[in-house]
């Protein structure tokens, strides 16, 4: 056991740091689901990144990536995050449709979509859940017809993050229209702007539009654009979400500068905090440290090729966890200022607290509720009977 | 960088635990505990031929010189079993405190006989009270205002307390003659390091409970029907293992990186060990608790072993100080010293 930094990974941070010092945006660009300004802001951001060869480091160079490991890339998101940069507007394209692409897709596959998701070209929504499959995703009734060369699409997709904006979107179809539950199921790419596609915007929590619904109606794909074998898309998604879950959705750096930043509001108050509030503070940064630590040794097994398992589930749990009792202590540090939202005169750090706090509460029921992680690792990691 | 144990030290973990799986499973546990002893002769003289009394100690002593890193997956496997024998106590805490004063001519003799598991020692330090199996140790090191004492133990200096847990006997110390091995300045450097290795250690034991809690109650979870059904199948039982297992999950690297920084003896190793043991506090008592409540009124008798782990667990969170002491010792950290994700690993010596 080793926790030193090598001197190679030092100049990496240093390399890192410098390059995000000259290139991140000054001020905070416009959020990417409140309007298309902000979206396309995030998306030149990531353009940005990708000239400088920073979009995916851990990806292939051929892919616009360094070929870099998982220590590496937790480097690359403790300085990401230091920094202040914005937040991965591709995020469903290159930490969960990307790796999964790399693993299952064809060459051409991989050529015709790896680049454009890594420059930013191709922003990526996810089609997962639909009115009546959410927890139990099996349930999922969007059909995908093939005829000769091309599937057509339809159905109603749901709770899709980034769709309003997006350019594409991958989603689980039922290919087989006599199966069931896992069975039968393709993952199937197709553009949002394909005629037979409307996208009808959901408001979430704060009022902007993060999420939308997607209707499709005899939409036409070719059959190129389906990932991996036809019917075997359950298994396929449970790959996404078991890398989604597992290291790359939350990078232990967002939680630790959010300890950090919740350390800081806490000295700022003053000394005579509540004990309780104090104990709270404390607890976020030993959280936010045991989860990095977590990640540091889960990336140290892959890196010596082990394989990720059911801790994908219990990182889930915590880190979405820990995220709403951090927020939740910054509130009572705030006081009668917690409720004020961001354009009021009197907010703190423009109503970050109570904004983050909302999107805390999405953590335990995106990505697969913690509801099921908690089967998963009472059947999976336990043992205990399934009925 | 590489968070992962040696092949070594998984090996030397295995041993010992197949070791305990053998000599200290639930009728070990019963047996010793119907005998009315704390100790069982023949278990500790299979893990006295372990070899391991010098592990911590430099080679020059007689020992492996090897690091708490070495030692921390035995100490987990020692409080998976709940062992009853204070091995961790003597091999990680007692043994290489004696060693820091190999060199004084009454110690020499001592620290000898302790890494030939001929006699076991026992630590009277101002954070512990009352010490337990010091009626089995045959000297006690003892701190006092003005240093470090080393007592050969007789039984009517000796107070008897009685700790809850059956197989913790307790006493207090009377103030008799003893020698001075070290005056207070010379002592410090070496008890900071003590208090560090005991905090370190009953970490590792409180993981180890808390999944031993864990697999206690699966057990039974899997084999008790009600309803027509394995209580095990029903969520409500699910979900309350799940979220000790999560704390598990998360307290169990922090206990493995205070035990690689615990050599660095600085403000960010001592935060980073007092991290350690209030996470496996919390997640042994959260652990205790749900194995409780899953056994049911079963979990409230004395017929299953799970209050033997809470007895345990109540006892090993205060020692080598509580949640209050070594919350303090975090603050000592996080309000003083810079913070965010580049100072997880990094010291202010060799930061990037």
């Amino acid at each position: 056991m080793d926790l030193i930094y090598t001197e190679e990974q030092n100049a990496f941070r240093r390399e890192v740091r410098s390059w995000l010092e000259a290139h991140v945006p000054r001020q905070p660009l416009p959020s990417f689901d409140a309007s298309r300004e902000g979206f396309e802001a995030h998306r030149q951001w990531e353009r940005v990144l990708n000239e400088g060869r920073w979009g995916m480091v851990t990806w292939p160079q051929r892919y616009g990536g360094r070929s870099l490991d998982l220590i590496q890339w937790l480097i690359f998101e403790e300085e990401y995050y230091r920094a202040g940069a914005p937040l991965r507007v591709n995020q469903n394209g290159i930490f969960l449709l990307g790796p999964t692409l790399m693993e299952y897709g064809t060459p051409e596959q991989k050529s015709r979509f790896l680049p454009k998701m890594a420059s930013g070209d191709e922003i990526w929504a996810q089609a997962w859940s639909e009115p009546q499959a959410g927890s139990d995703l099996a349930a999922v009734r969007a059909s995908a017809t093939r005829i000769g060369e091309e599937y057509v699409l339809r159905g109603h997709k749901i709770w899709s993050s980034r769709a309003v904006f997006a350019d594409w979107a991958f989603g689980l179809f039922r290919s087989d229209p006599g199966s069931e539950r896992h069975k039968g199921l393709s993952l199937i790419f197709f553009p949002l702007n394909a005629p037979g596609v409307r996208i009808q915007p959901i408001p979430q929590i704060d009022g902007e539009t993060g999420f939308a619904e997607i209707f499709l109606d005899d939409v036409r794909v070719p059959a190129f654009n389906r990932l991996g074998a036809e019917g075997e898309g359950w298994s396929i998604c449970m790959a996404t979400a078991g890398f989604e879950r597992g290291l790359m959705l939350r990078s232990p750096a967002r939680f630790q500068v959010t300890a950090r930043r919740l350390v800081e509001l806490f000295m700022g108050c003053g000394t005579d905090a509540d004990p309780a509030i104090r104990a709270a503070v404390l607890k976020a940064w030993m959280d936010a440290e045991a989860y990095a630590l977590s990640i540091y040794s889960t990336a140290s097994r892959l890196a010596a090729g082990g394989q990720i398992g059911a801790e994908a589930s219990t990182n889930k749990i915590f880190w979405s966890e820990m995220d709403i009792a951090m927020h939740k202590t910054a509130l009572s540090l705030l006081g009668a200022r917690a409720e004020l939202s961001r354009h009021s005169p009197d907010a703190v750090e423009a109503g970050r607290w109570l904004d983050g706090y909302f999107f805390s509460l999405a953590g335990p029921i995106y990505a697969g509720s913690n509801e099921i992680q908690r089967n998963i690792i009472a059947e999976r990691m336990l043992g205990l009977p399934r009925v | 960088m590489d968070f992962r144990f040696s092949d070594e030290q998984v090996m030397t973990a295995d041993v010992v635990r197949s070791l305990l799986a053998e000599v200290c499973n639930s009728q070990d546990l019963r047996r010793l505990l119907t005998s009315g002893s704390t100790w069982d002769e023949a278990r500790w003289k299979k893990l006295s031929e372990l070899g391991l009394a010098g592990i911590l100690v430099p080679e020059d002593n007689g020992g492996l010189g090897l690091a708490p890193v070495d030692l921390v997956q035995v100490a987990e496997a020692c409080g998976y079993r709940c062992l009853p024998e204070p091995l961790v106590d003597i091999v990680g805490i007692a043994i290489p405190l004696l060693a820091a004063f190999a060199d004084h001519p009454e110690v020499a003799p001592c620290l000898e006989q302790a890494i030939a598991g001929e006699i076991t020692v026992a630590v009277s330090h101002p954070v512990n009270p009352y010490v337990p199996h010091a009626s089995r140790a045959a000297a006690a090191l003892i701190v006092r205002d003005d240093g470090l004492y080393l007592v050969a133990i007789s039984p009517d200096m000796l107070t008897m307390q009685l700790s809850a847990d059956p197989f913790r006997p307790l006493h207090t110390i009377a103030r008799v003659p003893a020698t001075r091995i070290a005056s207070r300045d010379e002592a410090e450097a070496p008890l900071r390091q003590t208090l560090d290795r005991g905090a370190l250690f009953t970490a590792a034991q409180l993981l180890g409970m808390a999944q031993g809690c864990v697999d206690l109650a699966v057990g039974y979870a899997k084999e008790r029907q009600q309803f027509g059904r394995p209580i095990g199948s029903y969520q409500a039982i699910k979900h309350h293992l799940a979220s000790v297992q999560v704390k598990i999950e998360f307290a169990r690297p922090v206990v493995y990186a205070a035990a690689a920084d615990l050599p660095h003896d600085d403000v960010y190793s001592r935060a980073r060990i007092s991290q350690a043991k209030l996470a496996a506090s919390e997640a042994a008592d959260l652990a205790a608790h749900a194995a409780i409540q899953i056994y049911g009124a079963m979990g409230y008798s004395w017929e299953v072993d799970v209050h033997l782990y809470l007895k345990r667990i109540i006892a090993l969170t205060q020692a080598w100080g509580g949640p209050s002491f070594h919350r303090e010792r975090v603050a000592a950290r996080v309000f003083e010293k810079p913070l965010g994700p580049e100072t997880t690993f990094a010291r202010e010596t060799d930061r990037a």
